[in-house]
């Protein structure tokens, strides 16, 4: 059996990214120390090639290898999307590894073999390719989570990710065997056929639908299946935390954007009810115990909890029958948009918290923000952008995604939807304004020689140089990204 | 001839006892032995349904899900032996530093 | 002159990226010169765009960018100049260039003095925005930049806690404001496919009733966020923590008045909907008189001005829900110019009693600032309503409004309002100027007169509270109801007044007498009679105590919604971290003997047959040991017990739309 060369091509960026991965694991022991870094050069540069592969993709739309992966503008635009934050967080782990002494180059490798998970998933048409996709990723990063390996808390975030990780693709597993009953088949477009010709009270497909919602649940971070998040995302090195938060979400809503649109978009009036809670839930949850937290990576979490919520209006608005179509293709654009937006302003946050470092240990606690606008006014000011962003306040980018949402959710005769997430929006202007409050408005701590002091670094410079300018570009001219969005979903049929 | 719905059944039995096992079981290798069986549950589903509707692809899915499953539980042992090397003790319960 | 336009918010933000991120490496000389320069080239252009507009009589749009397009919506960031905007534009840039002077000389010497003045420009830009926008999203954009200026600058003094509360407790509550603005701009775009100003309100007749009523509230809500309206007015007195400077500007000339200015604008929209216009006036009624009680016992001199801005802005509410728009921005302009007065002014006694802001430990300033005193003297008798100064021609014009169009009990609101206006800025003026010194001796020794720098803007602020109120003078037919006409010309407002000359004349009358009353029982109870007021507060404690409490209203929302919502988060918190170890404590000892049943359990469980009872055992068994094991098996059991809730969820669905809902 031969591979067609155009089935090769058509993964190109998935090989050139596996590839790379495989080279800098080989490397890596050859590699002299002093010259380690040059192996994150070189990653950046094969994404860096991708990146303008897919850009030359992004109006193409073919099947490959037997329709089991789908090139379209839509899987164009989350792997545009996760080679942006892929490179951010590299050049953050090049400073962070540097101050955390982990001098382990197989994090690279780990990274760019995840990134290939999430790859393969965003332009997965095929349940098979979809579950690999997520093993991949998952696999990579509940090592990743481990690999500060003197710090308990990192070890016992690894820990916690891979049981419960692993409890929910079985689940996810179960779900697509019980589907592929249902349809005989995996590919997408085959279990759409099939759905339509079962009707909508099939109770096996119902459970494979309701086994498939917890198993994307989990990934995406939705209440009830959030509890991970908080613990792992406060445990993980913070680089690997900013790429879960951001990388990991994006893709795990790509592939799961598709199989309900794609493969269960008949079964709307469903899910549709099913999400409409989850979405309440999590809105609830997540901005209201982010209030109490004392830890900032902690609070960021549960802020990425809340985030998914917002995000998951913009599905519901998607599986709103009595829509018009246009209705429902303006929500799937507006949480692509969304997270999008997410994406970098959370990887701006957590950026900042990376670079605060208290005497050798993490400036975790928020307290360790005070006087920070004092000390390091810039610092406190990026933050305070991020922060206001997060909050959804213009002309951040942050408002432009919660506006197009919002106004999705009203389009779709959803507003009293609307007026709860803008509640819940007013609420986090609580939490988010009061690392805002402790850095301009607390005096600094007095300098006991543990004084937080920040890492500064021109790569680091760069990461934040690039969420900023990501943050208010789009908050001042979100159009590029929102027609590219609204492109992508196109595609989706 | 066996019915289609045995083998859903003894799926089902399984895919409840690997649930289970990982919700009461405190041991941390048995705790993945539970999600493994999980995986063998849906295994089972997945070449009963490809043998009745007379399609190969399930059988074809279950060959990968089991070297996923391989590589879950390397994943998973190798993570085992770094928490046993801090600790001494491969119980889930311990693992207590990150709540609230 | 598009390229004027364009000019007014271009200035202070040069100066705000400027000072912001070079501030640090030149003196403050040359930022403050930016500072107050920027601004006063604004105010040069907008002087500019206006003899423009007066001109030319034609409302222009320039359009500087398009900001939000694809789909249907086109979003540009682009600006409206007609006459409101005009009005606003002055207004905002002159009273802004005078206090940006005057801050030179009070925040002399401050700590963070770049800092202060780069938050100041921001606000400037927020709040041009605010009134220059010729679309929602971007009044929203100003309305929010502004919100957050004030935050900021309200928390300036970062080492107080209660100026970091009141910034926070200032910012939450108008984002609660903010919520209702934003749904009322998404009820507008979904109506109208739009959102500028010219087409909404073009095709604004196709509205129904209901559906204007309701963004007609929905704007409402957020303009009482903004403006301090009842219920969302708390935060105001207590943003008093700033410096005096940002009260006059932020928090008594212009943001607040934001909220007036947008109901102006979307008068057309509200003058579909009578219920939610009548809404407006009976809020701002009782807000005007339920302010100016409170202010009748306060002792803080930033709480007593405070608390009648409330007040004031009351009247504005008033004049728009009874249709006056007009007066209402008469009232909003005068207001600007003698309440910044009063606030510079009070700063200038602050500055000399070098931080001392209890009127009860001043007395007998008069001698001793003799300028501060003449100027504080001309705001109170303007906000007094005393003829012929402009808060008189202002305010009587609105309850004349209300008095013709037969609102009777709203005019008694406003006359009683006025009444304990004139009281509480007389007892303010006499308790700080007049009498016998009660100063600590160590302050006593300072007292000394503020530098020009801060007593010019004073003065032309002065001259203009005199002046100011001409612009409207004769009463519904002046100079500024010509002007402003084109822009409220839908309405019909002051069109005809009803009553003729001889009403309006006594009505005048009447004003002034009440205004009179009220000074005389100041000058009564707090010159002649000084042991009388005492008295009068000793014989109605309760009241006195009410009132100095501000109505407990503070202490109700934090019972009743700020504790409720903190005490949610903790719950969650605590039912995370509280319940698992609880029980596990609790239980402890039932684990080791309930070990050998849950193996026997367990064995049962795999070698067997899954049945209904022994399923149930074991779901008890689970749930037992769910609480006792720890967290890992606490998540995956919650993940599970996520999964049974969405089965019972697909279920209830299904019998809840049996049959057709399913279908479709």
């Amino acid at each position: 059996m031969t591979l067609p060369l155009t089935d090769l091509l058509a993964i190109f960026p998935e090989l050139i990214i596996a590839a790379t991965a495989c080279l800098v694991l080989a490397l890596d022991p050859i590699t002299p120390a002093p010259r380690k870094g040059w192996l994150a050069w070189f990653s950046l540069g094969a994404l860096a090639a991708c990146f303008g592969i897919t850009s030359l993709q992004m109006g193409v739309r073919t099947m490959a290898f037997s329709d089991l992966v789908i090139i379209d503008p839509y899987a164009s635009f989350w792997k545009l999307l996760l080679y942006t934050v892929s490179g951010l967080t590299i050049l953050l782990s090049m400073a962070y590894l540097k101050e955390e002494r982990i001098h382990l180059t197989e994090y690279y490798g780990f990274l760019l073999l995840a990134l290939s998970g999430m790859m393969v998933m965003v332009s997965a048409a095929d349940l098979l390719t979809i579950y690999l996709g997520t093993e991949l990723m998952s696999l990579s990063l509940y090592v990743l989570a481990g690999f500060k390996r003197a710090d308990g808390r990192s070890l016992e975030a690894s820990a916690k990710y891979f049981v419960l990780g692993a409890f929910s693709s079985g689940i996810l597993l179960y779900g697509i065997s019980l589907l592929f009953g249902v349809a005989g088949s995996t590919r997408l477009s085959a279990i759409a056929s099939a759905v339509s010709a079962r009707g909508l009270d099939d109770p096996a497909l119902l459970l494979a639908m309701i086994l498939l919602v917890v198993g994307f649940g989990f990934k995406i971070a939705v209440v009830p299946f959030h509890m991970w998040t908080p613990d792992v995302y406060e445990g993980a090195p913070t680089s690997v935390t900013a790429f879960m938060a951001v990388a990991a979400k994006a893709a795990s809503f790509g592939a799961f954007l598709r199989v309900f649109l794609e493969g269960l978009g008949g079964l709307k009036a469903n899910w549709h009810v099913l999400f409409l809670a989850l979405c309440i839930a999590t809105l609830a949850l997540g901005n209201l115990v982010a209030i109490v937290q004392t830890n900032i990576k902690r609070m960021l979490a549960y802020s990425s909890i809340a985030h998914a919520g917002y995000a998951l209006i913009g599905v519901v608005v998607a599986g709103q029958v009595t829509a018009d179509s246009a209705v429902r293709s303006l929500g799937l654009s507006s949480v692509m948009l969304y997270l999008a937006i997410y994406a970098l302003m959370t990887l701006g946050a957590f950026t900042v918290v990376a670079l605060l470092r208290k005497g050798g240990l993490e400036g975790e606690a928020i307290e360790d923000f005070a006087g920070l606008a004092k000390r390091q006014p810039i610092a406190a000011f990026l933050m305070l952008v991020f922060m206001v962003s997060l909050a959804g306040i213009p002309p951040t980018a942050g408002f432009i995604g919660k506006f197009y949402l919002f106004m999705a959710a009203v389009k779709a005769d959803l507003a009293w939807l609307a007026v709860l997430a803008l509640l819940f929006a007013a609420v986090s202007a609580y939490y988010y304004l009061r690392v805002v409050m402790v850095m301009y408005m607390r005096d600094p701590q007095p300098s006991t020689g543990l004084a937080p002091h920040l890492v500064a670094s021109p790569v680091l410079t760069v990461v934040l140089a690039c969420a900023l300018a990501g943050v208010l570009v789009l908050g001042l001219y979100p159009d590029p990204l929102v027609s590219l969005a609204t492109q992508a979903v196109l595609a989706l049929k | 001839m066996i019915p289609l719905s045995a083998y859903v059944a003894v799926s089902a039995v399984l895919f409840a006892t690997g649930l289970i096992g990982v919700l009461i079981r405190r041991n941390f290798i048995i705790v993945l032995m539970s999600v493994e069986i999980m995986l063998n549950a849906a295994n089972i589903n997945l070449v009963a349904f490809s043998h009745y509707l007379e399609s190969m692809a399930g059988q074809i899915v279950a060959l990968f899900v089991i070297a996923i499953a391989a590589g879950e539980a390397a994943v998973g042992l190798a993570i085992i032996i770094v928490v046993f090397r801090g600790r001494l003790s491969t119980n889930v319960d311990e693992l207590n530093l990150l709540k609230w | 002159m598009d390229l004027l336009v364009l000019l007014i918010p271009t200035f202070p933000l040069v100066a705000v990226l400027l000072n912001g991120l070079l501030g640090s490496r030149y003196s403050h000389d040359l930022a403050h010169r930016l500072a107050w320069g920027s601004v006063g080239l604004s105010f040069l252009c907008s002087i500019g765009v206006f003899t423009e507009t007066i001109r030319t009589g034609v409302a222009r749009e320039v359009v500087a960018y398009q900001w939000i397009f694809g789909g249907d919506l086109t979003v540009n960031l682009a600006f409206l100049i007609d006459p409101l905007t005009c009005i606003m534009l002055l207004v905002v840039t002159g009273v802004g260039f005078l206090i940006h002077l005057y801050s030179v000389g009070y925040m002399h010497g401050e700590e963070g003095f770049t800092r202060f003045f780069t938050y100041m420009n921001l606000f400037m830009v927020s709040m041009l925005l605010l009134v220059m926008g010729n679309n929602y999203l971007v009044l929203f954009i100003g309305w929010e930049g502004v919100g957050l200026c004030s935050y900021l600058l309200i928390g300036y003094y970062f080492d107080k806690v209660s100026a970091a509360k009141a910034a926070t407790k200032a910012f939450v509550v108008n984002r609660i404001g903010d919520a209702g603005f934003l749904l009322a701009i998404f009820l507008v775009f979904v109506n109208f496919k739009t959102l500028d100003y010219t087409q909404v309100f073009a095709q604004a007749s196709q509205l129904s009733t209901g559906m204007a009523t309701a963004i007609a509230l929905c704007l409402l809500v957020g303009a009482v966020g903004k403006s301090a309206q009842i219920p969302l007015y708390t935060w105001l007195p207590d943003a008093m923590e700033g410096p005096t400077p940002v009260s006059a500007l932020i928090h008594a000339a212009t943001m607040v008045t934001a909220g007036v200015y947008m109901i102006v604008r979307n008068h057309v929209i509200y003058d579909m909907a009578p219920v939610a216009l009548s809404t407006v006036a009976w809020v701002g009624g009782l807000t005007a008189l339920f302010a100016a009680t409170i202010g009748l016992v306060q002792t803080d001199i930033k709480r007593v001005l405070a608390y009648s801005t409330v007040s004031q802005l009351g009247y504005m509410f008033l004049a728009c829900g009874i249709g006056a728009y007009t007066a209402a921005v008469f009232h909003l302009m005068t207001h600007a110019f003698f309440k910044a007065l009063l606030f510079l002014s009070a700063g200038s006694v602050i500055h000399a009693l070098s931080g001392e802001q209890n009127i009860m430990k001043m007395g007998g300033l008069k001698a001793k600032i003799p300028w501060t005193h003449a100027l504080f003297l001309v705001g109170t008798l303007a906000i007094a309503g005393i003829f012929p100064l402009a808060g008189f021609w202002s305010k009587d014009e609105i309850m004349a409004h209300a008095f013709v169009h037969g609102q009777y009990a709203l005019y008694a609101m406003a006359a009683i309002g006025a009444f304990l206006t004139a009281f509480y800025m007389f007892r303010l003026t006499y308790l700080t100027f007049y009498g016998t010194s009660r100063l600590d001796p160590h302050t006593a020794e300072h007292v000394h007169e503020s530098p020009p720098i801060m007593i010019w803007p004073l003065a032309v602020l002065a001259v203009l509270s005199v002046l100011g109120g001409f612009l409207g003078v004769p009463p519904e037919a002046g100079w500024f109801h010509h002007f402003l006409h084109p822009v409220v010309t839908a309405v019909g407002a002051g069109e005809e007044h009803g009553g003729g000359v001889g009403l309006v004349m006594t009505l005048m009358v009447v004003a002034t007498a009440i205004a009179l009353l009220g000074w005389g029982l100041a000058h009564y109870l707090y010159s002649i009679r000084t042991e009388a007021a005492d008295n009068v507060a000793a014989k109605a404690p309760g009241v006195y105590t009410t009132l100095l409490n501000k109505y407990y209203v503070d202490e109700c929302y934090d019972a009743l919604i700020v504790e409720p919502v903190k005490r949610l988060g903790l719950v969650w918190d605590w039912f995370d971290r509280t319940v698992i170890d609880g029980v596990v404590v609790g239980v402890g000892r039932m684990t080791q003997s309930g070990s050998a049943l849950s193996t026997r359990i367990e064995k049962y469980v795999i070698y067997g047959a899954l049945n209904v009872v022994g399923y149930a055992n074991h779901l008890a068994a689970r749930s037992w040991r769910r609480l006792q094991t720890g967290q890992v098996h606490q998540y995956a059991a919650i993940i599970v017990a996520g999964l049974f809730i969405l089965v019972h969820l697909i279920l209830a669905w299904w019998t809840g739309t049996s049959g057709t809902g399913m279908a479709r």
